[in-house]
């Protein structure tokens, strides 16, 4: 998802006999569903994994401004390049409202911001890939914003509460952007011979990167199941992917739109679609940073800010001459 | 009459659309999440305004062309913009100086507009004057406090201001239509807006700590037609889609 | 020099008469700053009639600890609630 490979702790989930007072309070107040607060106590490994959980989100959001703003000027009609620009702005939006719910944990703005510089710190994988034509930004609204709807609507329940508080603003404010993504999809699918041609690559192409946003199968990852116990991730990633097939499927079936995957069938007995893994080897290059998009991605952040640095410092600079002066006065 | 209302809502109109392309280029990169933010609320205004404008261009036309036929099919030498507006973003400063120099501008334009004989003009007028004031008062704001900031911000703005200022002259020069306009009572001279500009942006500039570059020789040509280079190829990445596949709908 | 802009903390009074919510916070090198960028964030959907900033960290927080002292008492005092005086059901207006 926006946050695919967060590690918890690594250690196995501890049960509740085994933990020293405080830990216990604190375990049993996430259980009875209570929200944990900034000043509230809580465990290292809690409040070092939020950290990395909420500020990955964050970075994917800022990141993923990037491939779709890539199509804004390029926009076909006033109307689409109002909406996609809308759309990309929000994005933005939500990287700033992560970035603050992640700040009441005790890490600045700007100590996040220099993670993700330096490499350190990752984000969503999908944001690696290239947009090659216009249907690209119908299929990123449908097949990325619908994988995010996924995982973003039950983190609305998260147990830390700035980052529920934070998830309830972005889901509300999101419920247009899939949707617009199908609108363009429509268009295109219904559209001419070309257009077909672009939303039928579009789909090809944004398949496979869609199913890894849920991150690899977890199974019997320790650290999926710390942070569920946590309420921090509050389903498994199989789970998604396969809500994530269930709904897309029958979607692609009314575009007329092929999905690349030939072992995509219903399956009567599990009441689910049935389909094929992604290639993990490349989605761990991916994350590595070898995927078709990752220095592009990473450097027109870095140069953004570097760019940036003499605005905000200058903005800064009036900032403490004028309240030195409104002191002297 | 008719010709000279189309000619000055092109005017109009083009120079929110491309100003708004420019700006809309920032998306994503900007210095600081919050003024990404801001910048694309100001680019789906003038988005919006073009959307006005030329909508009202072509009902004057006649021929049933919309806001998007003006906007994708037409080439370079059917744009009024002034060259301002074309000019390419430089850093932050120098797109905070263009926007700044332009909302002043179409700040006094729609004093006039708002009280425009034509009730069209005047209701789009009266509407779009809410968006402008509130865009000036951003890039002034913004204008002011880096001419007063660090030594690099000052000197950054100073560089954009004198970059910027030969485009400056263009806002106000008069063409043929605009006397016709002017005496049915639709639209001011642009010259009799130098006035109320002056007396609104150099204080402001004098606020900025920025000094006036000496007024001369100015470039001009946008209002006929002839841009700078740099007009075709924000055509070209504006109209791809409509100019590859022509006909299809989006 | 610190270089980092401060954090504000951002309030909103809506469309319906209600006091002022937080919604949100973001960084900004003044007050004035913030409360344009506050319009610029947190009003993109018409949200808001106004707004009030004020910087994080001058924000006086009650601590998590007490929250037994300060809050458990009022839990006390059911006779605040209107709930406490069964009234007759036939009874209208009460």
């Amino acid at each position: 998802m926006y946050a695919q490979m967060v590690k918890s702790t690594g250690a196995a989930v501890k049960s509740l006999e085994e933990m020293e007072p405080q830990e216990r309070a604190f375990q049993e107040r996430i259980d009875a569903g209570e929200k944990i607060e900034p000043k509230d106590w809580m465990p290292e490994g809690y409040r070092k994994t939020l950290v990395r959980q909420i500020s990955q989100h964050a970075h994917s959001e800022i990141v993923g401004q990037l491939p779709e703003g890539n199509w804004i000027t390029r926009a076909p009609t006033l109307e689409r390049k109002a909406i996609l620009l809308a759309k990309v702005q929000d994005e933005a939006g939500h990287g700033l409202y992560l970035y603050c719910a992640a700040e009441t944990l005790g890490v600045s703005r700007d100590e996040l911001y220099e993670q993700l510089h330096s490499g350190k710190a990752k984000y969503s994988s999908i944001f690696n890939y290239p947009t090659l034509n216009w249907a690209d930004i119908g299929a990123v609204g449908w097949l990325v914003d619908g994988a995010a709807i996924m995982n973003q609507v039950p983190l609305q329940r998260t147990s830390f509460g700035p980052y529920s508080r934070a998830m309830i603003r972005i889901c509300k404010e999101e419920s247009f952007h899939q949707r617009q993504g199908y609108d363009i999809m429509m268009k295109m699918a219904f559209g001419n011979e070309a257009q077909k041609r672009m939303a039928q690559d579009a789909l090809n192409r944004f398949w496979w990167p869609a199913l890894m946003m849920f991150g690899p199968s977890d199974k019997d990852s320790v650290h999926s199941a710390q942070s569920m116990a946590w309420k921090i991730k509050l389903n498994t990633n199989d789970e998604l992917r396969q809500k994530f097939v269930d709904q897309t499927v029958p979607q692609a079936e009314y575009l007329g739109l092929t999905i690349p995957d030939e072992t995509v069938k219903w399956n009567e007995e599990r009441g689910h679609y049935d389909f094929a893994d992604p290639d993990w080897a490349e989605f761990f290059e991916v994350i590595k940073g070898n995927g078709p998009c990752n220095k592009e991605r990473l450097g027109a952040r870095v140069k953004a800010w570097d760019d940036g640095a003499w605005f905000r410092d200058g903005l800064m600079a009036h900032a403490q001459k004028h309240a030195l002066a409104d002191a002297a006065e | 009459m008719d010709k000279a209302l189309f000619e000055f809502l092109c005017r109009m109109g083009d120079n929110t659309l491309v100003l708004g392309h420019r700006v809309s280029e920032w998306c994503g990169h900007a210095p600081v999440l919050e003024e990404d933010i801001a910048l694309a609320n100001m680019s789906l205004d003038l988005i919006g305004q073009t959307q006005l404008w030329l909508g009202l261009a072509g009902e004057i036309e006649g021929k049933g062309r919309s806001a998007d036929d003006f906007a994708y099919l037409r080439d370079a030498f059917d744009f009024r913009n002034l060259l301002l507006v074309e000019q390419p973003n430089g850093d932050f400063g120098k797109t905070l100086m263009r926007q700044f120099l332009f909302d002043g501008f179409q700040s006094v334009m729609l004093e006039q507009l708002a009280i425009s004989k034509n009730e069209r003009v005047r209701e789009i007028a009266q509407k779009v004057a809410k968006e402008v004031s509130y865009h000036l008062e951003r890039s002034s704001d913004l204008v002011v406090r880096l001419g007063d900031g660090s030594q690099e911000s000052h000197q950054r703005m100073q560089a954009a201001l004198e970059d910027l200022w030969p485009y400056v002259g263009e806002m106000f020069l008069d063409e043929a239509e605009d006397a016709v306009l002017a005496d049915a009572g639709i639209a001011p001279q642009p010259s009799s807006l130098k006035t109320a500009w002056d007396e609104l942006m150099l204080p402001l500039l004098g606020k900025a700590c920025l000094e006036v570059p000496e007024s001369g020789y100015f470039q001009k040509g946008g209002k006929r037609g002839t841009h700078s280079e740099h007009l075709g190829f924000i055509l070209a990445e504006m109209q791809f889609l409509q100019r590859a596949y022509p006909g299809a709908t989006w | 020099m610190k270089k980092e802009w401060p954090l504000w903390e951002v309030f909103i009074r809506g469309q319906h008469g209600l006091a002022h919510r937080h919604v949100g916070s973001l960084h900004a090198p003044d007050a004035e700053v913030a409360l344009k960028s506050a319009r610029d964030v947190y009003t993109r959907r018409n949200e808001g009639l106004s707004i009030w900033v004020v910087q994080a960290n001058d924000i006086t927080a009650s601590s998590p600890s007490e929250k037994g002292p300060l809050f458990d008492p009022s839990q006390d005092k059911v006779y605040r609630h209107p709930t406490f005086f069964p009234m007759p059901e036939e009874l209208k207006g009460l």
